[in-house]
């Protein structure tokens, strides 16, 4: 690499590129911010739902995340793209990846939970019940705090893992940091200098996640038996 | 003068599968009173205990509390199980104490006193605080209020949890072989707080092994052999006339001291 700014090296190149970059790394944390929250909620109503639902939504639920862990996020996204708009519904290609992305990750979301929830131990439960809590408070005061120091880190590992799906947004148009890179890399062909760039800035946003998981394990790190 | 009937349970069976771990229980309760359910394990007493605030659901017969039936109502001839909300209400009623302590993990002891009063009593935080301060107090715990569970010794977890089932001013405790998960020298300081409770005019239904204890405590002792009652009376009748061969020859399991 050459490190001079001079049109052609690396750093004059990078500087060149840097609002379209900084745009390209702002949608991929938007999107994956979008999704994981997205994924938190709606993977915590479906998790609760396979541990203690009335048995037909829990089937349902149970088809759900085992269909979408089932089949590749790439074939979801392409599926919520193009796929919709065969049905006359036209979804911005930034949404249909984030819906996308949030079904899939809602399914690992939903499993995560079920199991966190039900290995905390019986008697926790019967505790709860003992001294008259209904069940939503059973749930809210006494299992999910608990539920949620155990399934953190894979809770993080998901986070993860969107992350790193936003990529296949650029299959659909969506210039997130990789489509980015690669418009950038078409117009100065420093195609591994900007392709080691996007890896490090990938890095980044991940090692930040999953510092910030660290520091919630600790936070956490109370719950002992 | 005898005090009032708090809890009767009037041929109460549960079976798990083809397995009949209760067949046809009578027993009363009665205001202010120890009652101790003592046998073999696999005699029923547990299950009986938990049946009493429907963390077992009975299949058959009423478990009434003062005069209420617990867990399940009769509508039009059928037997109902009631709403989730309205078994939740009863249990508020009755306290219970485990083997296993299961204190909250996740909060203080002070924390674990003050859940029920502020979600199911509707008690302010101050309100609670105060509450769960007088009866770690009690518990003689009141300097660890701000500890949680596992930095307590299994004796002091078990004080907790005798605090904050307390501390709902329950109709009727229950207390589930509160001692067995404790190391020996821990035993004391539990039966002292239960004895001192007993002492205090709580009503208190009591599965133990601890025989001395209730001996000593109980107003009335049920034995419990196969899924029924194979003797009841004071502890003196019990201990001191043993009417079966199988109540003999537990009591004898018990170094003799009966």
């Amino acid at each position: 690499m050459d490190f001079s700014m001079t049109p052609g090296t690396f750093l004059f190149e990078a500087w060149q590129a840097r609002f379209s970059l900084l745009n390209g790394l702002s949608v991929t944390i938007g999107s994956s911010a979008i999704t994981i929250v997205l994924a938190t909620l709606l993977g915590i109503l479906v998790g609760i739902t396979l541990a203690y639902g009335w048995w037909p939504l829990r089937l349902l639920a149970r088809l759900y995340v085992d269909f979408m862990r089932g089949i590749p996020v790439l074939v979801l996204i392409l599926f919520t793209y193009y796929g919709l708009a065969l049905f006359g519904i036209n979804v911005p290609a930034f949404w249909a990846g984030v819906i996308a992305l949030s079904a899939f990750a809602t399914a690992h979301v939903a499993e995560n939970l079920r199991g966190a929830v039900q290995s905390v131990p019986a008697g926790q439960m019967e505790a709860a019940k003992s001294i008259g809590l209904r069940f939503d408070q059973r749930l809210r005061y006494v299992i999910i705090p608990q539920a949620f120091r155990r399934m953190l880190p894979p809770w993080v590992n998901t986070g993860l893992e969107v992350v790193k799906g936003t990529t296949l947004l650029s299959v659909i148009g969506v210039v997130e940091l990789l489509l980015a890179s690669q418009q950038v890399m078409a117009r100065n062909y420093l195609i591994i200098d900007f392709y080691l760039l996007a890896g490090a800035m990938y890095l980044a946003v991940n090692f930040a996640l999953a510092q910030l998981g660290g520091m919630l394990e600790r936070r956490f790190s109370y719950l002992r038996y | 003068m005898v005090e009032q009937v708090l809890l009767r349970a009037i041929g109460v069976r549960k079976s798990f599968g083809a397995l009949e771990v209760l067949k046809g229980i009578d027993l009363e309760v009665r205001q202010g009173q120890v009652v101790s359910l003592i046998g073999a394990s696999g005699s029923g007493k547990t299950t009986f205990l938990r049946c009493v605030n429907m963390l077992e659901e009975h299949d058959a017969g009423d478990i009434l509390l003062d005069g209420d039936p617990i867990g399940y109502r009769v509508e039009g001839g059928k037997r109902r199980r009631m709403s989730e909300t309205a078994v939740s209400a009863q249990r508020a009623r009755i306290g219970m104490v485990f083997q296993q302590f299961n204190l909250f993990p996740h909060l203080t002891a002070e924390e674990n006193v003050m859940l029920g009063l502020t979600k199911v009593l509707g008690k302010t935080k101050a309100e609670a605080r105060d509450i769960a301060g007088h009866w770690l107090g009690k518990v003689g715990l009141e300097a660890r209020r701000g500890h949680y569970p596992y930095q307590l010794s299994g004796g002091q977890q078990q004080r907790v949890a005798m605090a904050r089932a307390v501390a709902m001013e329950p109709r009727l405790l229950l207390f589930d072989e509160v001692t067995s998960a404790l190391d020996p020298e821990l035993v004391a300081e539990v039966l002292q707080v239960m004895k001192a409770l007993a002492e205090s005019g709580m009503t208190m239904l009591v599965v133990s092994h601890e025989m001395l204890f209730v001996r000593d405590v109980s107003h009335h002792v049920v034995f419990m052999d196969q899924g029924k009652v194979a003797q009841a009376g004071s502890p003196a009748e019990v201990f001191g006339n043993p009417e079966s061969e199988r109540l003999r020859s537990f009591l004898g399991r018990f170094h003799g001291f009966f």
